[in-house]
């Protein structure tokens, strides 16, 4: 069977997202390079993949999808081996994935753009919009850690997709010199100490291609 | 048994989201007004139900639910499934797909020129156009995916509607009042997909509930 196609960079934090969840099934898969540096995202090749033109897609057999939150719904579903990542029905999941998509990402994004990936293309951060977005990531994660101090996990009891959807922006800022907005909450740094240790996901960031520090 | 609950004001498109997939899926609920000029979103009773401070919340039985996405999936699983693609994998992938399109390229556009177009105006301020402009060209360039993606089938999802058209309706009913609707006009699939939806029984029943100048009394 041909293997499962990732289509992206694999220093993209929503690549890696969907790389954490492939990983946590214990699924086989290959990254098929789209460098946004040349617009190969904007060439009519990916584009017949996602017309948006945004990494990552994933094909599947004969499934193509794209939208990292939807590839993760897709691979929890269909894949029944490996931690339950979907149980349903939880409404607690579902708000918590929601809570990560609309209160977390809109933060976290830009303050790993500015201050990680913009330097690696040879820019500096911007420090009002650092400063913007640190402010209210803080403001959310204290929300995460009152949430944290009852809930072992985002969706209660047991690890979920709600927790994998954080990882790879979690692993992005922890290289930042923001990585203290989670280190300075004692449940939220607990929840990150203890998901970052997971198998899969030492697996998924063991190949993540970061340039060596300077 | 306690009837399902929704806190929150109507005019948002948020709540209106959530009274949306109720109204579709033919459930009682009972709309607990509160007053977002009275910061009734920020009393400790509410962040008791949303940690943070917004509308909607649902409560249904023992369960409390914020985040209208995660609101309409629940109603929809429960009441409604096949709203969300049935037990069908590939389908119910693709309405996913979807709502994450209008969640991430959708509503960040459209949802800022209606938030300079409409209320920036009614609370007193200007439009900032260079935000405008630059959301117009964004929203222009997604919904020529969708114009193409309609040439393909007759829903977002497929040939059966689901919540990936209805989860538009909201902000989309604020957008069409805004000059700006030419957008939409200019391409015939959008605009009958838009107009298909906007005269759903239950659009209409919403729409009632949300003037196109959010309830606010123009200031003198």
């Amino acid at each position: 069977m041909a293997p499962r196609k990732l289509y992206g960079m694999p220093l993209s934090p929503n690549v890696v997202r969907v790389a954490a969840a492939l990983n946590e099934k214990g699924l086989d898969f290959e990254i098929v390079p789209v460098d946004l540096r040349t617009g190969a995202h904007k060439q009519p090749e990916f584009l017949a993949l996602n017309p948006f033109g945004q990494i990552p897609a994933l094909q599947d057999g004969d499934e193509v999808l794209y939208e990292s939150r939807a590839i993760n719904r897709y691979i929890a579903t269909k894949y029944t081996e490996g931690p339950e990542l979907l149980p349903t029905p939880s409404a607690k999941l579902e708000v918590w994935l929601e809570v990560e998509s609309h209160h977390f990402y809109p933060h976290v994004s830009p303050l790993v753009f500015q201050l990680l990936i913009k330097p690696m293309l040879g820019g500096a951060a911007d420090p009002v919009v650092v400063d913007k977005h640190a402010h209210e990531l803080a403001r959310v994660l204290d929300v995460y850690e009152t949430h944290l101090a009852q809930n072992k996990y985002l969706a209660g009891d047991a690890f979920t997709l709600a927790d994998l959807n954080h990882m790879s922006y979690l692993f992005c800022l922890s290289k930042t010199p923001k990585a203290d907005l989670v280190a300075s909450r004692p449940h939220v740094k607990a929840w990150w100490d203890d998901i970052s240790a997971r198998p899969a996901f030492q697996k998924t960031v063991a190949a993540i291609p970061f340039p060596p520090s300077a | 048994m306690a009837p399902v609950k929704v806190y929150g004001w109507a005019v948002s498109p948020f709540v209106a989201r959530a009274l949306l997939c109720l109204e579709e899926a033919g459930v009682e609920y009972e709309l607990v007004p509160m007053s977002r000029a009275a910061g009734d979103h920020r009393r400790p009773e509410h962040l008791a139900r949303n940690p943070f401070g917004q509308v909607p919340v649902l409560e249904d039985g023992g369960l409390t639910l914020f985040e209208s996405r995660a609101i309409a999936r629940h109603v929809l699983r429960k009441y409604k499934p096949e709203l969300l693609g049935g037990g069908d994998l590939a389908a119910s992938a693709t309405v996913d797909v979807w709502l994450e399109v209008e969640a991430h390229q959708h509503h960040p556009a459209a949802g800022a020129v209606v938030k300079e177009c409409v209320v920036s105006p009614l609370l007193g301020g200007a439009p900032d156009q260079a935000v405008v402009g630059e959301n117009v060209e964004k929203l222009r360039r997604v919904l020529e995916v969708y114009e193409a993606r309609l040439g393909r089938s007759r829903y977002l999802a497929g040939d059966l509607v689901s919540l990936a058209d209805l989860s538009h309706f909201p902000i989309m009913r604020y957008f069409m009042d805004t000059e700006h609707a030419a957008l939409v006009e200019a391409l015939p699939r959008v605009k009958a997909w838009w107009e298909e939806l906007a005269a759903r029984p239950a659009a209409r029943k919403v729409a009632e509930l949300m003037p196109p100048n959010f309830g606010f009394s123009k200031k003198p």
